[in-house]
């Protein structure tokens, strides 16, 4: 995986990078595979047991009024986050042309 | 246990009990939440239950009598809370935990268990049969929601699955009650000592390991022919109606309009008609007993008293039905998800804001309803915040005291007046008031930014009746436990300080009664406030509740003690300043004076602690507020 990345990305997409996508910016309907949770163990492991797994795809689903929560489709079932916490499951990036052209 | 009682629609004296002789067979029901475990639950003991907290803490307890068909011994069903994984983070995991290993003290150790899982997603929900296993109990696993499983496409074959987990496996369907009778044979089997587990064919992963008991879980799966059900496609037609950017919001201001309206409009007559029964019932009492001292206790005391509270439980059965209605078909979690983001700027979250309107009717149920939320901190903040909106007890007391001190002059056109105005800033100072402790509470002791909002969002599914009739039984239940105790005792103590000492076997004019005398006593604490004693007496006996108040009023200055009594409001306006009377209705804004809530708080928090805090904060700042209102009022400043 960590190949695909950097063969994908010429320009070496690391965990944490500032480039790399999170939850939050996927559109609404457009799959991400996690890659990673930046939060404290607890709380990663408490997002991981609801689904939030490595490797797992997760499709944004609807959100609240404003954008903020939104729910996600992982694993089965729906589960809605705030974005403050979205924005610290970081995604690997896509395969596909053009789809991680937002940033 | 303290909160059992003894009624007689319930065969469970202290469960779970060590009966003489013959020890009861204690089974526990551990699935993830969502998983349909109360559902099943309910199913097996039907009314045979009880709810409390497990000992200080604030996790719910619901142990019931399974109904047996077969076999000598009582099967003693724990229901334990929802959990994802035995490993202690949470209340709720640590409480699971120690029941399961004997260690929570008053609940023996289960002598088998039902794992209950959602078989629309088995994949995630089978992640929990790891650690239960391990545990090398006699375990049942149950499949719930066949129903939906079947109707969306999906299947499992349950026999290989059994032979995989070395357990039984019974696929059920609790809401229609489809299979429960494998759940009763499971039990009877186990209660006769003849069920022993086998080893599972599997191998257990390493329990703290997700990522792969998650794959152990899909693994085992695929083993048993696991076909995952097509998405829920209604679920997801409503949902792009409820969750529309426009039509969404709409849709929950009509819900959450309409559940007020009910509340009090719909409720409205059946109050009235509740107080007309017990008022003419008391005068039957009344016509029916010697004159004496008994029959004042009886008619005017305990009747009167514990009428008083009664009369709120229409309304209270009402919000109760709406609530399980909302939550049951599943609209409550895209509620909380369209409230959170407003919520949030107070420190509190989406699922605060159901029970936070439900105050506004009484705060007791609201209490009992912050159950939905499981953050415990948001849940504490919001039980603690609930009793400043403003219920519908301090409604009889505003209303007197601003018919009787505010001119009803126009305010805002014809139809908003000043009285209008002046009740409108009462509600808006209470809920300024909640909204400023809560952002108090969640900077300071409650503080808990490392836990995230997660909101899990159920399918929609049709309430059942059922469900719903026993939730109101079972509330209803709690809340006129709580009447016909705490309430009663207060009303008794009132009523002997009210009406002691005898003087020639009369009861002494209000003055001379202890009530009286305490009046006297806490008049100079009352005095800055603008209040005499009379007052004082007024507002010692609203601890019972606030609307008390009013009758209490209504035996001092003798005239007739109803919110709408000419002779009151006279009688009040001569004897009290403008300031004084202002300053009373933001005391009652504040004041935490209502036995039942504080009895609920204790009960829902597991200890006297929390009233205790929330009481002293309350009436601390009753006091500041009211002191300063009538310091501005007397000075001149409005």
């Amino acid at each position: 995986m960590m190949l695909q990345m950097s063969v994908n990305n010429g320009h070496g997409l690391v965990p944490n990078h500032p480039l790399a996508r999170t939850l939050a910016q996927l559109a609404e309907g457009e799959a991400g595979v996690l890659d990673h949770l930046d939060l404290p163990d607890d709380i990663a492991r408490r997002l991981m047991e609801l689904g939030f797994l490595p490797g797992h795809t997760i499709v944004p689903a609807r959100s609240a009024p404003g954008g903020n929560p939104r729910v996600y489709r992982v694993d089965g079932s729906e589960v809605a986050l705030r974005r403050e916490t979205a924005a610290r499951l970081f995604l690997r990036p896509s395969k596909g042309p053009g789809k991680a052209s937002s940033i | 246990m303290s909160d059992c009682h003894d009624c007689a629609g319930c065969a469970v004296a202290e469960a779970p009990a060590l009966h003489k002789g013959v020890r009861s067979h204690v089974v526990a029901i551990i699935g993830p939440p969502n998983s349909g475990k109360s559902t099943l639950f309910n199913r097996l003991t039907g009314l045979r239950q009880k709810v409390a907290n497990f000992p200080g803490v604030t996790v719910e307890q619901r142990v019931g009598k399974a109904r047996m068909q077969h076999g000598d011994r009582d099967v003693v069903l724990v229901d334990l809370p929802g959990v994802y994984s035995l490993n202690p983070r949470s209340e709720d995991e640590q409480v699971t935990r120690d029941v399961l290993s004997g260690a929570m003290p008053g609940i023996p150790k289960p002598d088998a268990l039902l794992l209950i899982l959602d078989c629309t997603n088995l994949g995630r929900h089978l992640v929990l049969a790891a650690p239960i296993l391990s545990l090398k109990l006699p375990t049942l696993v149950i499949l719930n929601m066949a129903d939906d499983l079947k109707s969306r496409g999906g299947d499992v074959n349950t026999a290989e699955l059994a032979s995989e987990l070395g357990s039984p496996v019974a696929l059920i369907s609790a809401s229609k009650g489809q299979g429960v009778e494998k759940v009763f044979q499971f039990m009877e089997g186990t209660a006769g000592g003849t069920a022993a587990p086998a080893p599972p064919r599997v191998e257990l992963p390493v329990l703290q390991d997700i990522p792969q008991c998650r794959r152990w879980a899909h693994d085992v799966g695929s083993g048993a022919a696991y076909r995952a059900p097509a998405p829920p496609i209604w679920t997801r037609r409503l949902d792009s109606v409820f969750l529309h950017p426009i039509a969404g919001p709409l849709i929950f201001l009509t819900v959450v309009a309409g559940v007020f309206q009910t509340i009090f409009a719909g409720a409205k007559p059946l109050m009235d008609g509740l107080q007309d029964l017990i008022q003419k019932s008391g005068l039957g009492i009344e016509h029916f007993l010697p004159p004496s001292i008994f029959r004042s206790l009886l008619v005017d005391g305990i009747w009167s008293g514990v009428g008083a509270v009664i009369v709120f439980l229409p309304q209270i059965l009402l919000l109760f039905l709406f609530i399980g209605i909302l939550e049951d078909s599943g609209y409550l979690a895209r509620a909380a998800l369209i409230a959170d983001r407003t919520m949030a700027k107070f420190g509190l979250q989406g699922k605060s804001f159901i029970p936070l309107i439900s105050a506004y009717a009484c705060a007791v149920p609201a209490i009992m309803a912050t159950r939905t939320i499981e953050n415990k901190r948001d849940r504490l903040a919001t039980i603690l915040i609930a009793p400043f909106m403003t219920c519908s007890a301090r409604l009889p007391v505003y209303t007197l005291i601003i018919a009787a001190f505010i001119a009803d002059r126009p305010l805002l056109g014809r139809f908003f007046g000043m009285q209008a105005g002046a009740l409108l800033g009462l509600y808006i100072l209470g809920f300024v008031a909640a909204i400023a402790t809560a952002r108090l509470l969640k900077s300071s002791i409650l503080k808990s930014e490392r836990v995230p909002f997660v909101l899990e969002m159920p399918p929609y599914r049709w309430p059942t009746l059922r469900s719903l009739s026993l939730r109101l039984i079972d509330r209803s239940r709690v809340f006129l436990h709580r009447a016909g105790t705490v309430i009663l005792l207060v009303i008794v103590v009132l009523w002997v300080l009210e009406n002691l000492p005898v003087k020639n076997g009369q009861p002494p004019p209000i003055e001379q009664s202890f009530a009286g005398m305490i009046g006297h006593t806490v008049e100079p604490v009352i005095k800055p406030l603008g209040f005499n004693w009379k007052i004082g007496i007024g507002l010692i006996s609203s601890l019972a509740a606030r609307e008390t108040i009013v009758g209490t009023l209504g035996t001092i200055y003798g005239k007739e003690g109803t919110e709408e009594s000419m002779g009151l409001r006279q009688a009040l306006r001569s004897d009290l300043s403008p300031g004084g009377a202002v300053a009373l209705l933001v005391f009652f804004a504040f004041a935490m004076q209502c036995m039942s809530t504080i009895a609920v708080v204790r009960r829902e928090t597991g200890g006297w602690k929390w009233p205790a805090i929330q009481f002293g904060y309350m009436t601390f700042l009753a006091y500041l507020c009211a002191l300063i209102t009538n310091e501005v009022v007397r000075s001149g400043i409005i």
